[in-house]
């Protein structure tokens, strides 16, 4: 399975943020999105979730599962916010995406009690979500990656708020993804401490 | 599908979740009314119908602003609109989700306050039933507002504006089907028939509409 951007630009107003944007991933290859604050990391990651729609440009998978028509129906979109209901407990949050999400062929999620040890928070699942600090909500949220199977990533600023540690753990998270043939594209500031990877410096407005 | 119809009913009920606001402003606006028209009990029962109508109308309209708006502040909205399953269909089931909890108390609750308003067993029953048939459609009205207005911070009287014009028939319907179970002459079936039709309509566009105007306010 290939990720093929040809040409991408999207327009923020009047301006274009970013104009010809193309790269190639391979399974088990990631991209990071480097770049200044508005330089238009976050725009690029929406319009690859189809979230917005391009400006031109095509973003386009080959060789995946034939059914599937958008590459976004295959992805999992991690942004600036996380996506959980404050009311509702962890586990009650957990479980209502991997049920309504559902697998992606090729691969299945893992139980909502290992998610939440992948990210070291096992046995607080039964809080709620709004009760966590805002270091774990953002790990809670990266379980969310874990319980229903997606091959491509999509993260947005995958590990502000966290600590350290949990950036490490974060890593090995992407790391073990990447070694199962998935495919995950990153917006980030910090390094994300991942191996071989491609990267793309966004530089703001084109006039 | 079936979890997130839960999920939305369980919030709903949650606190903050806003499903019994509508209730109870329902039995505030219809509780005021015998006081404000007098003892009247003749008069009482002559209008109670169309009071419980219009405090159902208004009563549907109120939570309807959180509808989307809830999901967009948190980030939900942007996966639910990147399944594979289609939007139309996630957006139809949590307008259903919205009906079961705050359109069907209000069902529930009309027949007590139809007892405020001094009505026989008959316009109570004919009144549930309209209610029953009617207010989907105003849950799959506002959804296309509250779509539209889903970017707004404080888009909620707005909704109801925006709503209002549209939900009209569906009042003028539900009340004169009432009036025509009531009063003799006039057959029943037609004015209800045509809620019914209003309803299937709004229950096909609504959620297309609503769809449409999501995907394009993603900013």
């Amino acid at each position: 399975m290939r990720l093929l951007a040809e040409g991408l630009s999207a327009r923020r107003g009047e301006d274009l943020i970013f104009n010809d944007i193309s790269f190639a991933l391979g399974a088990g290859e990631a991209l990071v999105v480097t770049g200044p604050n508005g330089s238009g990391k976050s725009t690029l990651l929406r319009v690859l979730a189809g979230l917005l729609r391009a400006e031109s440009g095509r973003f386009r998978i080959e060789g995946g599962p034939a059914e599937i028509a958008h590459p976004y129906e295959l992805s999992h979109y991690l942004g600036h916010r996380n996506a959980m209901k404050r009311e509702l407990t962890v586990r009650e949050n957990l479980s209502f995406w991997q049920r309504f999400m559902g697998d992606s062929p090729g691969g299945s999620g893992i139980d909502v009690n290992e998610a939440a040890e992948a990210v070291g928070l096992a046995g607080i699942t039964h809080l709620p979500f709004g009760y966590l600090s805002a270091g774990q909500q953002r790990r809670m949220a990266m379980a969310k990656l874990l319980v229903a199977y997606r091959p491509i990533w999509l993260l947005d600023e995958p590990t502000a708020a966290l600590d350290a540690g949990a950036d490490r753990l974060f890593a090995g998270l992407v790391t073990a993804h990447l070694e199962h043939g998935g495919i995950v594209i990153a917006a980030t500031h910090q390094p994300l401490g991942l191996g071989s990877t491609q990267s793309l410096q966004m530089k703001g407005f084109t006039h | 599908m079936i979890s997130l119809f839960f999920r939305d009913l369980k919030l709903s009920v949650r606190a903050g979740g806003g499903a019994m606001i509508g209730v109870l402003f329902f039995m505030t606006v219809v509780a005021v009314v015998p006081f404000g028209v007098g003892p009247d009990l003749n008069l009482l029962s002559r209008i109670g119908p169309a009071m419980l109508w219009i405090g159902a109308l208004l009563a549907s309209l109120l939570g309807l602003d959180r509808l989307f708006q809830a999901e967009r502040e948190d980030g939900s909205l942007d996966l639910l609109l990147m399944q594979e399953t289609p939007v139309i269909l996630t957006i139809f089931v949590k307008c259903a989700a919205h009906w079961a909890a705050t359109g069907l108390p209000l069902v529930i609750a009309s027949p007590l306050l139809g007892l405020f308003m001094n009505m026989n067993e008959l316009a109570i029953g004919a009144t549930m039933l309209t209610l029953l048939a009617g207010t989907p459609a105003i849950t799959f009205i506002g959804a296309v507002g509250a779509a539209v207005a889903v970017a707004l911070p404080r888009g909620g009287l707005l909704v109801s504006i925006l709503v209002l014009p549209l939900a009209i028939p569906v009042l003028i319907f539900g009340v004169s089907a009432v009036y025509a179970a009531i009063e003799d002459p006039a057959p029943f079936l037609p004015p209800f028939m045509i809620l019914m039709a209003i309803t299937l309509f709004f229950a096909v566009i609504g959620p297309v509409a609503a769809a449409a105007a999501l995907r394009h306010s993603a900013d």
